[in-house]
């Protein structure tokens, strides 16, 4: 029998799966699979035979891998969801780190382990740039509103920039509120007021 | 009583309105738990959050926690259905093309007579049949098999089976991946809208009272969590119960189409909630009263013979020895856990907890604990019944 296993990553981005490939490369000698489209995947999959699959938790694809448990003919390997009976809880950190695998039958938990870690650490470091990017997208919008609401109260007011800045701050401060809160209540009272 | 928080998955899916109901109209609020309702995108996901304890309860199809009992698909994890969510809801779609030849063999698309429809189904498709399910444990699956199978093309043998999750169901269909599906709304009418399918029949033509989602937990949180498990049933029956009302499904479609549950448009929610579903782009109505149940004739109700008969069909399938499977999917649907936490209500409980599946082809009046209980109908197309084993 061959010491490499066979993986195949189900994957639609090109960046994240080619990273993926990259680190399960550096892990172990694997013969490594890319599919990219989700329209017929239980076949594609059953023609390539693998022994692990890793997914992404959160792609709906997956429940067509729910199929191949029930694999019927004498030749087909069932394929299952990893879970590990050692109770290291490698399975419950891969779904909290986002990413799942599904085996075929009677393959040693220490021979997935490997895999696991590698693709464990990857999702994770997809999780951190997914929120990195949520916040920079959310620090630029509170910064687009506090621009419009100095906007209008130098406007209104006649005062300068720095001005309608210290006085959106000390209102703030006031209430007990982010200053980007109050920005963004002057904005909607505004354009409530017409 | 400050409110305790519990977790609940659910997939974006008519039959998820008592849970999102319980929270919105302040069922929930009325027994102190604050929930917190989390999307999930596909059923292995939301089986894995309940299982992996990520969330406490879960809206799942009423097959999964029978095929994990069994030791089919899953992390091993035992699950109890605690009360059914809703029964029926779903439909069965087919291809324009397919819908153009069952036009031409003189099919008239009543919508309401699963013989006549599966017949003509069957003479004009190019065979194999490929049909597209969200899942492989669903009643989905289970109402295409028993219905194609008792008119004579056994299935899943002789038929191709995708597993489709259902919001990709609509674009399958388009790819010219699946010539037909059975879908839950909205599903279904999504095709429609999308103008790629055609409704051929609603789930309940096949089975008038198919339990197609539960109300799932770990075992083991049930155990040890009998007050938050009761005080949960109590509000998901509330929620029903409202469900029910005159002019509620209306609202509920108001509710459901919010961003953050199924995001989209009311119109097409409503189809469902209110029986009356568009069959076609060309237009074309059909009503269906009581198309989804979530409260009248105990539907809510978790019968252990439901859970057996879910058994059995697996068990036939798989090549499992059937008396032990009929065992251990019996003990599934914890019919004891939604009496003991319903039991300080009104709510009128059968008298048994099996029923003869099947048999009551029309509303019949049954002993209950507090005065009179309606069941049924519940009849299979083809008339037959399902006997449950003796306890």
């Amino acid at each position: 029998m061959s010491a490499s296993l066979s993986i195949v990553v189900v994957e639609p981005d090109r960046v994240r799966a080619s990273l993926i490939v990259d680190s399960l490369r550096d892990a172990g000698s694997y013969d490594i699979h890319v599919i990219s489209e989700p329209t017929g995947l239980a076949r594609k999959i059953h023609a390539l035979n693998p022994d692990v699959v890793l997914i992404d938790v959160e792609s709906p694809s997956r429940d067509t891998l729910e199929e191949l448990a029930l694999a019927s003919g004498p030749l087909d390997r069932p394929v299952a969801m990893f879970v590990d009976r050692d109770g290291e809880g490698l399975t419950d950190t891969a779904i909290e780190a986002g990413v799942s695998a599904y085996v075929v039958d009677g393959m040693k938990p220490q021979r997935v382990k490997p895999i696991m870690d590698a693709a464990i650490a990857r999702f994770r470091m997809f999780q951190r740039m997914r929120t990195e990017l949520a916040e920079t997208k959310r620090a630029l919008e509170e910064r687009k509103m506090i621009d419009r609401a100095k906007g209008m109260l130098m406007k209104a007011r006649g005062i300068d920039e720095d001005e309608a800045y210290a006085l959106l701050r000390k209102t703030a401060m006031d209430q007990g509120k982010r200053v980007a809160d109050v920005a963004a209540a002057l904005v909607t009272a505004a354009g409530l007021l017409g | 009583m400050i409110a305790a928080p519990l977790s609940v998955g659910f997939l974006p899916l008519i039959d998820a309105a008592p849970l999102i109901v319980a929270h919105e109209m302040g069922f929930a609020a009325e027994e102190s738990l604050a929930l917190d309702l989390r999307r999930a995108p596909s059923w292995s996901s939301v089986r894995d959050m309940l299982s992996f304890g990520r969330v406490e309860a879960a809206h799942m199809l009423a097959p999964v926690p029978v095929a994990a009992a069994l030791g089919l698909g899953g992390a091993g994890t035992p699950l109890s259905a605690v009360s059914v969510l809703g029964v029926n809801g779903t439909v069965i779609g087919v291809s324009n093309a397919l819908a153009a030849r069952l036009r031409d063999h003189g099919h008239d698309f009543a919508f309401n007579d699963a013989r006549a429809a599966g017949e003509a189904l069957i003479a004009v498709a190019v065979q194999p049949l490929r049909l597209g399910v969200p899942f492989p444990f669903s009643m989905h699956a289970e109402l295409l098999y028993y219905w194609l199978s008792a008119l004579g093309l056994p299935a899943p043998q002789s038929v191709e089976i995708r597993t489709v999750p259902p919001s990709l169901m609509a674009d399958a269909m388009q790819a010219g991946e699946i010539d037909a599906f059975c879908v839950g709304e909205p599903w279904g009418s999504i095709a429609v809208e999308n103008g790629v399918g055609t409704l051929l029949l609603p789930g309940r033509a096949i089975w008038r009272f198919a339990p197609e989602k539960v109300l799932a937990v770990r075992s083991n949180w049930a155990e040890a969590e009998p007050d938050l498990l009761g005080r949960l049933i109590r509000t998901v029956w509330r929620a029903g119960r409202w469900l029910a009302e005159p002019g509620a499904p209306t609202l509920a479609a108001e509710l459901l189409s919010r961003r953050e549950y199924l995001d989209l448009p009311a119109e097409i929610l409503d189809r469902a909630l209110n029986g009356r579903l568009v069959i076609s782009s060309h237009g074309g109505e059909r009503h269906v009263p009581g198309f989804v149940e979530f409260h009248h004739a105990a539907a809510t109700f978790p019968w252990r013979s439901q859970a057996e008969w879910i058994g059995q069909q697996l068990a036939a399938r798989t090549g499992l020895d059937r008396p032990t499977a009929a065992r251990a999917a019996r003990a599934v649907f914890c019919s004891d856990l939604y009496r003991a936490a319903l039991a300080p209500t009104r709510a009128a409980l059968p008298g048994a907890s099996s029923k003869i599946e099947g048999a009551l082809s029309e509303e019949t009046a049954v002993v209950s604990t507090s005065g009179r209980l309606f069941l049924g109908p519940d009849s299979f197309f083809d008339g037959r019944i399902f006997e449950p084993s003796a306890q």
